[in-house]
């Protein structure tokens, strides 16, 4: 079993939804509050999505300073998961933990919606259980969510496998249709939709669940999770 | 002593501008007619205490580059302005 610490920033709100994933799987979670500067005992994180520090500045830019961030840091040079999602992922590439930014939609709307995302690497924590080509239904909830990188910044993702999820159609702009990417080693992961909001039909989409059995290490048989 | 320095952040050259866009094309309807090239961006002011107008603005430039504006999409430049 897993222990997933759920980073919680001043103005994090989609933390309780990540431990309600995790725990779905039969995994443990706990919040590790911003301050904290060690995780031990941690065996993944999952920096969730909100408006950490109120977003001033740009979405993330503040976040990167909280003093939990080096030691996800470190724990991510290790080889540890470390999965963000939406705001999560803004404060990844605001760290320069994953490449790339993240700008206004194209647009400039708040998008609210179910998007389908297709699997485009399985080369990272967050797709190893999924195929190339899966489509997969997940929302998204943003309005800073437009992926964006120069020419050789892309080139290197498309070389590595870094691109792990796109749009099948592109709602907010970003390049190449990319809706999340991965560090070279795969084992830090960037998301705009959010999966931990896609684990029971009864909220539309159960197609988070691959994802995070991917992220949690775990293969369940029996679709017993879809009801 | 202390410097008023303004940092202006834009968005870097081939860098969608939506927001720009948009304040463009919302223009014409107020009357405007005839302007073009609109850019949105932030500007920051503040004192900085240095021994001189270029420690100053060395200051306030590496500021803007490190915290003020994400590299990867804008660019950051100083400017000693007025209180």
């Amino acid at each position: 079993m897993s222990r997933i610490g759920v980073v919680v920033f001043p103005g994090s709100n989609c933390e309780y939804d990540a431990v309600a994933a995790v725990e779905r799987l039969g995994d443990q979670a706990e919040f590790v509050w911003h301050t904290r500067t060690d995780l031990n005992g941690i065996d993944g994180v999952i920096l969730p999505g909100g408006f950490a520090h109120g977003d001033y500045l740009r979405p993330g830019a503040l976040a990167r300073f909280s003093p939990v961030m080096g030691a996800v840091e470190r724990f991510a040079a290790d080889g540890g998961p470390v999965l963000g999602i939406c705001n999560g992922f803004q404060v990844l590439v605001e760290a320069g933990m994953l490449p790339g930014a993240l700008q206004k939609n194209r647009g400039l709307t708040f998008l609210c919606q179910p998007t389908t995302l297709v699997v485009s690497s399985t080369s990272s924590v967050l797709t190893r259980g999924a195929s190339v080509g899966q489509e997969l239904v997940v929302p998204i909830n943003h309005f800073s969510g437009s992926y964006t990188c120069d020419d050789e910044t892309h080139d290197e993702l498309v070389r590595n496998g870094q691109i792990v999820l796109r749009y099948k159609e592109n709602p907010n702009g970003s390049r190449d249709d990319i809706a999340g990417v991965a560090n070279k080693a795969g084992n830090v992961v960037g998301l705009m939709p959010h999966p931990e909001r896609a684990m029971s039909m009864l909220l539309g989409s159960a197609d988070g669940v691959v994802l995070f059995e991917s992220f949690l290490g775990v293969k369940v048989e029996q679709p017993a999770l879809a009801h | 002593m202390n410097y008023f320095v303004i940092v202006d952040v834009t968005l870097r050259k081939g860098i969608a501008d939506p927001e720009g866009s948009t304040i463009e094309r919302a223009l014409p309807a107020l009357g405007f007619t005839g302007v073009t090239n609109v850019h949105a961006g932030k500007s920051f002011r503040f004192e900085v205490e240095a021994e001189n107008e270029g420690a100053a603005l060395e200051k306030a430039t590496s500021l803007g580059e490190r915290l003020l504006s994400n590299p990867v999409i804008e660019d950051a430049s100083a400017r000693i302005g007025d209180r």
